[in-house]
Parts: C-alpha cells; structure tokens; sequence
C-alpha cells in the first residue's frame, strides 16, 4: 500500500521507446566517435538503452532524460576504452597504426570528406567529444558544459582547439593531395 | 549570402565564438555548390559534419518486458500472511491447549496431594476414636 503511492508511474515499453526514439541516433554518433568500430558503437548504445529501460521508474525523474542518457553513453564508452587500454589490444593498435596508417589513410581517405572523420580520431578524446557534440549535433555550450562536466569556457577552449586541429590537417593532406 | 560575412563568421567559428544559428550559416554556405575557391578548403569540414548527422542506430533493442516486482512482491506478502494466520493459529490453539493441560494437571495433583495429607489427619482421627472406643469399653 505504501508503495503505490510513491512510486512512479511505469512505462510500458512502447512509451519508454517514444521518449528515447529521438536521441537514440545521437547516443549512436557519439558511442562510434569514441570507439570509431560500429559494432562497438552499436553494442554500447544497446546496452546504454538496456540500462536505461531497467531504471525506467526513475526516467520521470530526470528533467532531462536526453541529457542523461548522453552522460551514461559517455561515461559507458571511456570505461570501454580505458579496459580496452589495460588489455594488450591498445599496443597493437598503436603498433599498427605508427608503422602504416599515413599510406594506408591515404590509400582509403580518398575523398576528402572521410578525411574529417580520420582526423577526429586522431583527436584527444575532450576534444573529440566536444566537436562532436557541438558541431554534429548543435548543442548549445551550456549542455555540452553539463553534460561533459567541465566549465563553460573550458568547452569553448576545447572546441576552438579541435576546430583548429582539424582545419590545420585537412590542409596538411589537402596540400599533399594537390602536390 | 555575403563573401565577407561568411569570412568574418569563419573567423569565429575557429575561435568558438558563433552561435549555433550562425554555424547553421556556415554549414548552408558550404553545402551549396558555389563555394568562394578560397573558401573552398573548408568544404569538407562542414560537409561532413552534416553528413555524420545523418547516421543512425538501426540494431533493435530486446527490452525484457519487465516484471513489476510491487505487484508480485505483495502477492507473495499476502499468501505469506494467509500462510501464517492459518497455521499460526492452529499452532496458537495447540499451545493454549497444552498450557491448559498443565494447569490442570497442576491442579489436580496439588488437590490430591492435599487428600492424601487430609487423609493423613484423619488417620490421627481415627486414632483418638478407637482411644475412645477403649475408654468406653472400659466403663
């Protein structure tokens, strides 16, 4: 009896989908920021969703249930790549990448527009997320603030940076591609 | 829109310091196909930040359709409860029982202790009377 009262109500599963139906496609974009593979990318908003369907009696809540589920995918992906960094998959990576990237990129960075996107990876991940956040998904610097948990003018310093990087290589390739 | 607006929004842009609205601009002024050829440099960056919006999650998600524990959890205190007040009561009577036996039995045996000690002084009783018996006889 003294539970009905303070519970919340319960959504069925099709409300739970019309609410996340929206962002799901940005949890999406950002999951494959973090962890370029899209079946990573893909698993981790499966499970970030999952979980979010667990807590669904707390959803109601949540002011903010976009902003939420962003900071879980976040926080799900960069725990995702620090276990990935402690097992040995990170030295071979890295080994592979130093020895044979530039001519492989090259190779598949045909078009220029794949260029962004090779040039985001190299990215620090701040920064990464900051672009991403910003200039693919348009939010405001006060969301990205919350949502990162970093201060305004450090979002705005990020991204400045990032923006910068990115124009600084793109013409470092463009200039190759032309000579 | 204007070249030197879009340089001067440009120039922002690397700073962070656009809006939102004003970088909208700068993605509508590179997706169009006259781009300024010294501009056109920066087409890529946008393009594809316009094209990586259009990605989507398209894998489905199994939610298990989930339980809702309240209900189950005070069904199962309900059949708890009609548990323990059937048997509970019987095991309540059974001892109300006992408790009376004892009691009784208590009772009873601390009547016939009582008997057997009046029976006791009656046996002096009998004494005095056969005493009497004597004295009379003898008269």
């Amino acid at each position: 009896m003294v539970h009905a009262t303070t519970e919340q109500p319960i959504m069925t599963q099709s409300e739970f989908l019309n609410v996340v139906m929206p962002f799901k496609d940005k949890l999406y974009r950002l999951s494959k920021r973090l962890l370029i593979s899209s079946e990573e990318a893909e698993d981790a908003t499966q499970e970030v969703l999952m979980k979010l369907w667990s807590k669904n009696s707390n959803i109601a809540n949540y002011k903010n249930v976009e902003a939420f589920a962003m900071t879980m995918t976040k926080n799900f992906c960069l725990d995702r790549l620090k276990s990935k960094q402690s097992s040995n998959l990170k030295l071979v990576h890295s080994n592979y990448e130093d020895g044979n990237t530039s001519l492989q990129k090259q190779m598949e960075a045909r078009d220029s527009i794949s260029w962004v996107e090779k040039i985001m990876e190299e990215l620090p991940e701040q920064q990464k997320l900051v672009l991403q956040l910003r200039d693919v998904e348009e939010y405001d610097f006060k969301e990205i603030a919350d949502l990162l948990e970093m201060q305004p003018t450090a979002v705005r310093v990020a991204l400045s940076r990032a923006r910068k990087t990115v124009r600084e290589k793109l013409m470092q390739k463009h200039s190759y591609g032309i000579g | 829109m204007a070249l030197d607006k879009i340089e001067i929004l440009l120039e922002k842009y690397f700073e962070a310091t656009t809006t939102v609205a004003e970088e909208e601009q700068l993605r509508d002024y590179f997706s169009q196909d006259s781009v300024a050829p010294h501009l056109e440099q920066y087409t890529p960056m946008f393009t594809y930040f316009s094209k990586a919006k259009d990605e989507r999650f398209t894998k489905q998600v199994p939610l298990k359709p989930r339980v809702s524990y309240h209900k189950w959890i005070s069904i199962a205190a309900v059949a708890v409860m009609a548990f323990g007040i059937y048997f509970g009561n019987d095991y309540r009577e059974q001892r109300e029982a006992e408790f009376a036996y004892q009691e009784t039995k208590k009772a009873l045996s601390l009547l016939a202790q009582n008997l057997e000690r009046g029976t006791e002084k009656v046996a002096y009783l009998n004494e005095f009377e056969q005493a009497k018996q004597k004295i009379y006889n003898n008269n």
